[in-house]
């Protein structure tokens, strides 16, 4: 933060604005001067691309929101409105909806290399829990997003989701009818939702600084795990990783637009180019892509109030992840056994995910069970026990010894054993 | 010492700070609700005009569909083999043992007489909602003849009770009348 700038105001214009809010000394401290470990590896970018990507959401959906009409006889024709008349009007809507598919993209990745590389665990808890509310805010806002369209998956979705509250006991009927304004989604709805999915994205502008803040108070996590020692573990955060991010935006920007020109429809569903209608449910119901495995863990349980629990336990579970793991070794690098068990999770995520776009019948239903099980197993057996069996690898010394030795994923040369520590 | 009544426990001044601070809470709660309560379902929505939906036209066998509060409701004439087939059913194997009948009395046993309306058991009126997450179901189909829910796969039987499935309760049976032997009025 601004402690980490040796800034020195030289202007008469800056001297003067230094002294009445020192804005100029807190940018450089947090993004010009903060000292960075030097091994961040490409997974890291991916902080850097989310912002982006939010600032991106954000602009193209305020531009939008100046064609768009939240009223349920006008809005799937103010959509089309936006593809046919609306000057550009094909790209930005592609660009904001394949957008948030990216988004979902890079906030996995970003949540799997928090999974791998331990940087959940003391001191950053604080920066992993503002990243689950974080990830919670935008599910609420894309789900919000996708009702917009009223396309019949938008109303279905709608339909479905609102529902999951109802399976509270005593005050679920009150609350279903209080998020509808009615007694099935209808105006009132579609009004309200456009109102929460223009306001959500800032919510999240604010908990993104916050969970900023968070890392910067604690320094970053890197691939060795381990807290940089000197100066020699840390480089300016300017020019090094500035460089490297704006790298790897324009790398992410080249499949975004890949996806928003070329292929603008892949991640959609034909049904939702059908407009809303209350009457008739599609065959075959499924949300977004990004929220399948949540989807799959819900169907998994035989009984409503119990589905609706185990999907939003799925990410609860998330928050007290930081407790669950008893391994003081951060880095999963430096965890053998650890390691393994991590992609056997993530196989069982995408695995959920595939179960989750099938029909809920047969062999799908049984499988889903299974690998829900193997989704709470992982946070409430598999993790409190790996820190008591497992054996860590030696640490390394340092984040620069990490880097010398022939890089933070491989063990130590056999030609430098003598001096591992 | 004269300022014994300043320091005794618990002292004028604490009952000032916390009558002041429950006071705050309560305004603050004043002014909460009308912002919450701004989401409920307004003047027009409560506004339920009942519908009333002529059904000569529709023969044994045949369904329509109307639309009431936004929902739809399924209209069945059923055949003589589903009735027999729905009073069948013992009423201890059902997964939802009560009616869900709006014109009985909520602890009202779910027997297929129950779920219809005396004297007319070959009609069926309800609310074409899952009592799971909301889908319409399809009729005709599932394992029990009656509806059968596509989206997380519930069975209802041909009295439009859960058999089968995630769904918890039985399809709704909405406030209806007949008015004349061929009118429904529903709400």
């Amino acid at each position: 933060m601004a402690g980490h700038s040796n800034y020195v105001p030289q202007s008469a214009a800056a001297k003067w604005l230094e002294s009445r809010l020192p804005v100029i000394s807190l940018v450089r401290g947090s993004f010009v001067d903060f000292p960075t470990p030097k091994n961040l590896n490409y997974w890291w970018t991916f902080g850097g691309i989310l912002f982006f990507v939010l600032i991106a959401q954000i602009m193209t959906g305020i531009v939008l929101a100046m064609h768009y009409t939240p009223a349920t006889t006008m809005a799937f024709d103010s959509v089309e409105h936006i593809m046919r008349d609306v000057n550009f009007g094909w790209m930005l809507r592609y660009l904001h909806s394949n957008g948030a598919s990216m988004f979902f993209v890079a906030v996995y990745i970003h949540i799997f290399r928090g999974l791998y590389y331990g940087s959940y665990k003391a001191p950053r808890e604080i920066s992993w829990i503002l990243g689950v509310i974080i990830f919670l805010i935008m599910m609420g806002t894309a789900f919000m997003g996708y009702v917009l369209p009223w396309g019949q998956m938008s109303f279905w979705g709608a339909t479905v989701i609102t529902n999951l509250f109802s399976a509270i006991p005593l005050v679920g009927e009150e609350i279903r009818t209080w998020l509808w304004g009615g007694f099935a989604v209808d105006n009132p709805t579609l009004n309200r939702f456009f109102s929460l999915h223009y306001l959500l994205p800032f919510m999240i502008f604010g908990v993104v600084i916050l969970h900023v803040w968070a890392f910067h108070t604690t320094g970053n996590n890197n691939p060795s795990g381990v807290q940089p020692k000197t100066k020699q573990d840390t480089v300016p955060f300017h020019p090094y990783y500035t460089m490297k991010d704006l790298f790897a935006i324009i790398v992410f920007l080249i499949v975004l637009c890949w996806f928003a020109f070329y292929v603008p429809n892949y991640m959609g569903h034909p049904d939702n180019y059908i407009e809303a209608n209350p009457l008739v449910t599609p065959a075959h119901i499924v949300p977004e892509w990004y929220f399948l495995p949540f989807y799959a863990i819900l169907r998994a349980v035989p009984d409503k109030l119990g589905g609706v629990a185990a999907m939003f336990g799925a990410i609860a579970v998330l928050f007290v992840l930081p407790w669950l793991d008893t391994s003081k070794v951060r880095s999963g690098t430096y965890r053998p056994l650890f390691k393994q068990f991590f992609w056997i999770f993530a196989a069982n995520a995408v695995a959920l995910g595939y179960l989750g776009a099938m029909p809920a019948e047969g062999w799908y239903v049984i499988f889903s069970r299974i690998f829900t099980v193997y989704y709470f197993a992982h946070f409430l057996v598999i993790l409190p026990m790996l820190g008591f069996l497992e054996k860590p690898r030696p640490l390394p010394a340092s984040i620069t010894d990490a880097v010398l030795k022939g890089g933070s994923g491989k063990p130590a040369a056999a030609a430098s054993a003598p001096d591992t520590k | 010492m004269a300022h014994n009544t300043e320091t005794e426990d618990p002292n004028r001044r604490d009952f000032l700070y916390i009558a002041t601070g429950a006071m705050g809470v309560v305004g603050a709660g004043a002014l909460a609700w009308p912002f919450i309560d701004q989401m409920n379902p307004d003047a027009s929505a409560l506004a339920l005009a009942s519908i009333e939906v002529d059904i000569t036209a529709v023969e044994e066998g045949q369904s329509i569909t109307v639309k009431w509060r936004g929902k739809p409701v399924f209209i069945r004439n059923r055949t003589e083999v589903e009735v027999e087939e729905a009073k069948s059913v013992p009423v201890d194997e059902l997964p939802d043992q009560l009616a869900r009948n709006a014109n009985l009395p909520a602890n009202a046993e779910a027997t297929d007489p129950n779920r219809g309306v005396e004297g007319k058991e070959n009609w069926l009126v309800q609310v074409g909602i899952c009592t799971h997450l909301g889908c319409v179901p399809l009729g005709d189909a599932g394992d029990f003849g009656g509806w059968f829910c596509p989206c997380h796969g519930s069975h209802y039987d041909t009295a439009g009770r859960i058999r089968k499935g995630p769904a918890p309760e039985n399809l709704l049976i909405p406030p209806l009348e007949f008015v004349t032997d061929s009118t429904i009025k529903i709400g």
